[in-house]
């Protein structure tokens, strides 16, 4: 037995397929990416000319660049609060004893919107966002709140709000659903302990389900984190970054760069701002996680 | 179902949900705390789900009842639209997604069950690295390698074709269902391989007969997610592929809604027709889908 599973290249030949395409597929390109960033070249023409770090510092006095960082930071900070802030009220309702009855219930249509593509999700709010027939004025002007009612892409001020809202309509049940998982780990127990000492439910809710559930917690901060830094699909659908250039997020100003302007250079200089934010990120989850891989 | 001698992954397959509780003896406050739960729970059910019956109602609407009755049910009930979304080309996405993602998720499973089996069973000098380089493809963004994959599918001569994406695909999707298989293959006994190897079967057979049978669960998780994962992805499929005969649902219904403008009975339709198979395969396969992110956790 133990002679038979030592075998390094019996070993290396079940592994090496996948490892091949892994190596060649994923991180190959990352260090091709770097070394692209450092060229003036475009898709079609062979010629390429070194130019150093000058995409660099373009990178970061160009004002759209810190227009895309603003709006991905904003992206973090509203799935902070209402994927992770909010997925985490809702699963600790949902576990009540009272609510349980009514849990699968709820925890399934929750989650339905976020097996759906970003694609269609986001050309269904392009439509319900729509000042003519969109669902989204009708229900302010039912609710009586016409004077709120705009259009809501089109507008330079809100249209990023209103992309990072269908954001967290389609996660919070994803979210949700992760801490309910983590929550049923949780020995009856101490809930009970907690009862027969009089504890209120959001004692118990502060003092044993969060810290219980604590890497799940960071887990999933660091997972929207990452996403938020990583979207692309939902503003390139929505608004293509517009109106004006006021909802650019860092991979719809790569995507524009790259094929649109055709400045592959400068587009791999943004691909390594995107690396060194996401591997910072998940960096910061290895080191603060016990294991970073627990859940 | 702990696993041992493993160096970074910790995953028990905890895969059920509790059964509710026993009946409580309600006092007014426990009462009225459940009645304002269950009202606020609905109004958000509803915010979420109506938006989903209204794709799938508006789909089924002429274009002059879905301007005039935005909110109402179909005067009269249009399935044509249905028809004719899949004539306006969704048919053959639709095609090609489902080639697509079948071709990558048997690739990905292939692929994934036989590294995790060499990286939950074998024991060798650098094992450590192999795991967490695999692991480590994680956390990578796809939008880094946007570029050099561009390329280097140009240079191959695979731009343009089914392996522009499914490649990429399977590269992007095998280290999840490698970290998801690998931990579960590690919590099946060894004792039944221990006897195998006795009886004279080899690697192989020990994988073939032992491991993908006794796997058949984490392995159905990961067809789901890799599945789900490919069937919506966007970024690739809107650069890899040029030609419209090629594309896969999501970029397709971008083409469709500047070719249908404003059609949008048939664009509801379509963006129905490819919702559709992942809410159906969600609500079938709930238990598969949730057994895969218990055992990790990581979002599309």
């Amino acid at each position: 037995m133990t002679r038979t599973f030592r075998n390094r290249r019996t070993a290396l030949l079940y592994i090496l397929p996948a490892l091949f395409l892994i190596l060649s597929l994923v991180f190959l390109p990352i260090v091709l990416n770097l070394y692209n960033s450092l060229f003036r070249w475009n898709s079609f023409d062979a010629g390429r000319t070194f130019v150093g770090l000058e995409y660099y510092i373009r990178l970061f006095k160009d004002p759209v660049f810190y227009t895309a960082l603003k709006n991905n930071s904003l992206y973090a900070i509203i799935s902070l609060v209402f994927q992770v802030g909010g997925g985490l009220i809702i699963a600790a309702i949902l576990e009540d004893k009272l609510i349980r009855r009514f849990q699968p219930f709820f925890r399934t249509v929750f989650f339905i919107p976020s097996v759906i593509s970003i694609a269609v999700v986001g050309l269904l709010w392009q439509l319900l966002y729509n000042p003519e027939v969109g669902l989204v004025n009708g229900a302010l002007k039912a609710i009586g709140q016409a004077e709120w009612a705009r259009s809501w892409l089109g507008d330079s001020e809100v249209a990023i709000y209103a992309v990072v809202a269908v954001s967290q309509w389609q996660y919070t049940g994803y979210m949700a659903m992760l801490f309910l998982i983590a929550m049923q780990k949780i020995p009856f127990e101490y809930y009970e302990a907690a009862m027969i000492d009089g504890a209120s439910r959001i004692k118990t809710f502060f003092n044993i389900t969060v810290p219980q559930i604590k890497e799940m917690l960071l887990v999933g901060s660091v997972i929207t984190v990452i996403g938020a830094f990583k979207v692309f699909d939902e503003v390139y659908i929505m608004t293509s970054g517009g109106p004006g250039r006021s909802t650019e997020v860092l991979g719809t100003m790569l995507y524009r760069s790259a094929f649109r302007n055709d400045e592959m250079g400068y587009a791999s200089t943004i691909g390594t701002v995107v690396f060194v934010i996401t591997l910072t990120l998940s960096l910061v989850q290895l080191k603060l996680g016990k294991s970073g891989q627990e859940v | 179902m702990t696993a041992k001698s493993n160096p970074i992954v910790k995953t028990d397959n905890v895969t059920e949900f509790r059964p509710g509780s026993p009946k409580l003896s309600m006092t007014i406050k426990n009462r009225i705390f459940q009645s304002a739960v269950l009202v606020w729970f609905s109004i958000f059910a509803l915010v979420i789900i109506y938006p989903i019956i209204w794709l799938g109602l508006s789909g089924l609407k002429s274009n002059s009842d879905f301007f005039l009755n935005t909110w109402s049910l179909p005067e009269e009930w249009f399935w044509r639209n249905y028809k004719a979304a899949w004539d306006a080309g969704i048919g053959q996405f639709f095609l090609n997604s489902v080639y697509v993602t079948v071709v990558s998720v048997i690739t990905v499973l292939l692929l994934g069950s036989m590294a995790a089996y060499g990286l939950s069973r074998f024991q060798f000098k650098g094992q450590n690295l192999v795991l967490i380089l695999i692991l480590s493809g994680l956390m990578l963004a796809p939008q880094v390698s946007l570029i050099p994959l561009y390329k280097l599918l140009q240079g191959f001569g695979l731009y343009n074709t089914y392996w522009a994406l499914v490649l990429p695909y399977v590269a992007f999707q095998l280290p999840f269902s490698i970290f998801l298989m690998r931990s579960y293959f590690l919590s099946i006994p060894r004792e039944l391989e221990e006897s195998a190897i006795i009886d004279g079967c080899n690697t192989w057979k020990v994988y073939r007969h032992i491991i993908i049978p006794m796997g058949k669960p984490i392995i159905a998780s990961c067809a789901l997610l890799t599945g789900m994962n490919v069937w919506n992805e966007f970024m690739f499929a809107l650069v890899f592929v040029e030609d419209s005969s090629l594309r896969t649902i999501p970029v397709g219904l971008m083409n469709l809604r500047s070719q249908l403008n404003t059609n949008f009975g048939i664009q509801l339709a379509g963006l129905a027709i490819s919702a559709l198979p992942m809410i159906i395969a969600y609500i079938i396969f709930q238990k598969q889908f949730v057994r895969g992110l218990t055992a990790g956790s990581v979002k599309g």
